[in-house]
């Protein structure tokens, strides 16, 4: 796949960070703030996507990445069981278990195990997400015709 | 409120409508956008800002990733002519949906009006939720701690999906 003119090309580099730290954002408040770990984790996918088109695909070297995207997407779910798992071993026996310390509501680090869940979360949707994309519009160039 | 939720509707369904009979493949696409931009506004109309936030940002990634498969692929609609087969096919359905019409007109008679159902658990969820689960967002408390299951199952049908794309997609085979 090939890039954009030379104007997208500077204004993802103007833009393009700038949606993955309020990605970041939305991730992180998700326990204060409406949005969450679905949220945040496709407003970061949109970001690569658009960086991945505006520059194309010879750029990013895609065509080696597409394994590291699938082994983070993976390693994020097993994260969320692990800690929903780990509730058994603390306090009450139950699966997904509140077992950190609730804290003052309304704060930044507050919720017991809840932001953490938000961050897992938002790296697999965003894997996900990303994944699905290149699948659709790379793959077409490997193929032999 | 009820007239806007109803005109936007009524818009929703000529965008879709517009979206099947569309010549051009791409503004058919542009036309499903319509259907999911007017579907925020009654999210926010019906104050749930997060369902709000999570169906834009959806629903441009899915627009943004429709429009580069169609600039990619071909932008003609693929027509076929009508046979017997088809005249059986377009006839079963409309039975079905005439069937299923009369089931939901008697269905629904037994239901409450449109928000004033209160359900039990609903209602056990709000009191005091921000206290037991220490979440502020009353939303995220319920996600991730009283309906946990829900959420883990739901990220397990992602991983599963894009397993599938990936499967069907691949080109070549692993050497």
């Amino acid at each position: 796949m090939k890039g954009m003119t030379l104007i997208v090309k500077k204004s993802t580099q103007l833009i393009a960070g700038i949606i993955f730290m309020y990605g970041i954002y939305v991730i992180v408040h998700g326990h204060l703030t409406p949005g969450g770990g679905f949220a945040g984790g496709v407003i970061i996918a949109g970001s690569l996507i658009l960086v991945t088109l505006a520059y194309g695909g010879e750029f990013l070297k895609l065509v080696k990445e597409e394994a590291g995207t699938t082994i983070i997407e993976s390693m994020a779910t097993i994260m969320v069981i692990m800690i929903a798992t780990a509730g058994f071993f603390f306090g009450t026996k139950i699966f997904f278990n509140n077992f950190l310390p609730r804290g003052v509501v309304a704060q930044l680090i507050s919720a017991g195990v809840i932001p953490l869940y938000n961050i897992f979360v938002g790296t697999e949707v965003a894997a996900s997400i990303f994944i699905i994309f290149l699948s659709l519009v790379i793959f077409k160039e490997e193929s032999p015709q | 409120m009820e007239l806007s939720i109803s005109i936007i509707i009524g818009l929703m369904i000529l965008g879709a409508l517009y979206a099947i009979h569309a010549k051009d493949l791409l503004s058919s696409v542009i036309a499903c956008g319509i259907v999911g931009y007017s579907l925020v506004i009654c999210f926010l109309l019906l104050k749930a800002p997060d369902l709000a936030i999570v169906q834009i940002v959806v629903d441009t990634i899915t627009l943004i990733i429709m429009v580069a498969v169609v600039l990619d692929s071909s932008r003609e609609e693929s027509y076929s002519k009508l046979d017997t087969k088809g005249y059986i096919s377009a006839a079963t359905g409309i039975l079905m949906i005439v069937v299923l019409l009369y089931f939901f007109a008697i269905s629904v008679q037994s239901l409450d009006v449109l928000g004033t159902s209160s359900l039990r658990m609903a209602n056990y969820y709000i009191e005091g939720a921000a206290q037991k689960t220490g979440s502020a967002n009353l939303v995220t408390g319920v996600v991730f701690d009283f309906r946990g299951y829900d959420t883990m199952g739901e990220a397990v049908v992602l991983v599963t999906a894009v397993l599938g794309v990936l499967t069907i997609l691949r080109l070549k085979g692993k050497k």
